[in-house]
């Protein structure tokens, strides 16, 4: 019999060398896995670990019920962070659209000295925490909120450049062209056949990222650059639970609130 | 002559707000807002002054950062915290993948749905750092701790954007495989996951990404990695070691972001 019956031939998943590199990748990861889960395991006291259940217990009965009075104290800081959240927000935006707009392909005025400047401006914006932006700030200008906003700002750079540039570069070219034909300036373009089609978008952006450092506001304080962290870290290093678990809360209820807001406005927008 | 020609009239481009009330609701009340604002801000400001130098000295130390007099430091905790990243990126995406799967509505019952979403939520709504805190109270200092904490901040990110990934795959290729009678775990590993597994690998270098620089942040509060090092080196005022941990994990995060887009399009 020289041929071969039709269904004597089994369909397979993947062709027999794909499986093979993909058992390779797999059992790779394994090592790599492996090897990382025993150096966290020798630098761990596991007596600690084994004991974290009986800890979780004592911690939960000295957290309840939460000091209500000292919602008080808690008004002002969050003010603080609204403010920090917002006018870092600012700050970013007006400094992350001329860089989105150095960066993007289509509009940069250099494509070998502006555009790589202004990816690394966002690159490093991005790569650093807001909360290690403001370690430093905190020990250039000293605690307060003042470096609170500019470390919210200098994390929020990096994010709007970025998902604005890559806006800039889905624009429609047929608008650009048209404005272009009327013999406008470069500026007029800009103004008149760009900005306009990216503006949505911007505004969507600003307030998704809005949302973002409300959370992160919240714990800028652990650092001492202001908000409600301040009286987070204060409450814990005095072992004050009952205080620590209103704050905890007063942040769940800022935090869900301002994400609702942000929903409701990119929805209005789009 | 009662009507202009048309020449006349000026052409003015559609504000952003078309409502005139909301508009200039809105422009006066940010202008409010940004007097309040600033008005009650305390800031001591020959404080600012006197850090000005302080910051030129710090952008100064940049140039060069000195990588050498604190390099077993910086090994140890750069090290630390890519087993960390690795560590929990793996475990928490282990745990989220049944998690996506239950809170995808098109996959799961309602009850079991429920108890997904509420997973997600729940590790979603606090900072990493404020898990951080109490795990550090719960399990010690040291690595565990930020483990866990990236651990469970993973399973609330994956999981979300898996279970997203699942609500929108194609009907289609789902009905023409149950229709060959297949059970529900081959219906899974034929329909569903040939059609999101691209996404989901880009999402996980993203998310190994977003663990390695969230791992320098856990440990400011002692949970293990090389933000501890990098408190040390700005408590003591050692600008050019801080610098060099700085450029450090610049680096490194845009190694991976550049490895994670080359992967992403390599698996699609």
């Amino acid at each position: 019999m020289g041929t071969v019956m039709g269904s004597d031939r089994q369909w397979h998943h993947r062709p027999l060398k794909l499986k093979l590199l993909l058992w390779f990748c797999w059992l790779l990861g394994l090592g790599i896995f492996i090897t990382c889960w025993n150096k966290i395991s020798e630098k761990t006291m596991w007596f600690f670990v084994t004991d974290a259940p009986s800890q979780a217990k004592d911690l939960a009965t000295r957290m309840v019920p939460p000091r209500w009075d000292y919602l008080d104290n808690l008004w002002l800081p969050i003010w603080d962070t609204f403010n920090i959240a917002t006018l870092g927000t600012l700050i970013a935006f007006f400094i992350a659209v001329p860089v989105a707009f150095c960066a993007a392909r289509n509009t940069t005025p250099n494509t070998f000295l502006v555009r790589p400047i202004a990816l690394f401006i966002i690159a490093s914006s991005r790569s650093i925490n807001s909360l290690i932006w403001a370690l430093m700030l905190v020990t250039i200008i000293g605690p307060g909120i003042l470096a609170g906003i500019i470390a919210i700002g200098l994390r929020s750079i990096g994010f709007i450049a970025k998902l604005l540039y890559e806006a800039i570069e889905e624009i429609e070219p047929v608008q650009v062209e048209a404005i272009t034909a009327t013999g406008a300036s470069g500026g007029q373009v800009l103004s008149f056949g760009i900005f306009p089609q990216v503006l949505p978008a911007l505004a969507g952006i600003s307030v998704y990222r809005w949302d973002i450092n409300i959370r992160e506001s919240t714990i800028l304080g652990l650092v001492g650059a202001g908000g409600i962290g301040l009286q987070l870290e204060a409450s814990i290093s005095t072992l004050a639970w009952t205080q620590v678990s209103i704050i905890l809360l007063v942040i769940l209820i800022t935090v869900i609130l301002s994400e609702w807001v942000s929903a409701r406005v990119r929805y209005s927008i789009i | 002559m009662n009507t202009s020609s048309p020449a006349d009239r000026h052409w003015h481009r559609e504000p952003f707000i078309s409502k005139p009330v909301l508009r200039w609701g809105f422009w006066s009340a940010l202008l409010i807002y940004l007097a309040l604002a600033i008005g009650s801000m305390d800031i001591n400001w020959s404080r600012v002054m006197e850090g000005i130098p302080r910051g030129m000295n710090f952008i100064i130390s940049f140039f060069p950062p000195d990588f050498t007099s604190r390099s077993d430091a910086i090994l140890d905790g750069i090290l630390e915290s890519l087993w960390m990243t690795v560590t929990s990126t793996v475990v928490g995406i282990l745990i989220s993948i049944p998690v996506g799967i239950g809170a995808a509505r098109n996959l799961s019952v309602l009850p079991v749905y429920y108890i997904c979403r509420g997973i997600i939520a729940l590790s979603r709504t606090f900072p990493e750092i404020i898990l951080a805190i109490f795990f550090v109270k719960l399990f010690g200092f040291g690595p565990f701790a930020g483990f866990v904490t990236l651990s469970i901040a993973t399973v609330g990110f994956y999981g979300k954007l898996l279970a997203e990934d699942i609500e929108d795959i194609d009907k289609a290729q789902a009905e023409a495989i149950r229709s060959t009678g297949c059970s529900w775990l081959q219906w899974l590993n034929y329909a569903i996951q040939p059609q999101v597994t691209p996404r989901a690998i880009g999402l996980a270098a993203y998310r190994f990404d977003i663990n390695f620089r969230e791992s320098a942040v856990v440990g400011i509060v002692g949970g293990g990695g090389i933000g501890a090092t990098l408190l040390t080196a700005f408590d003591r005022y050692e600008f050019e070691s801080a610098a060099a941990i700085l450029l450090i994990i610049i680096f490194i995060v845009m190694a991976v972001e550049y490895s994670s887009g080359w992967l992403r399009k390599w698996v699609q």
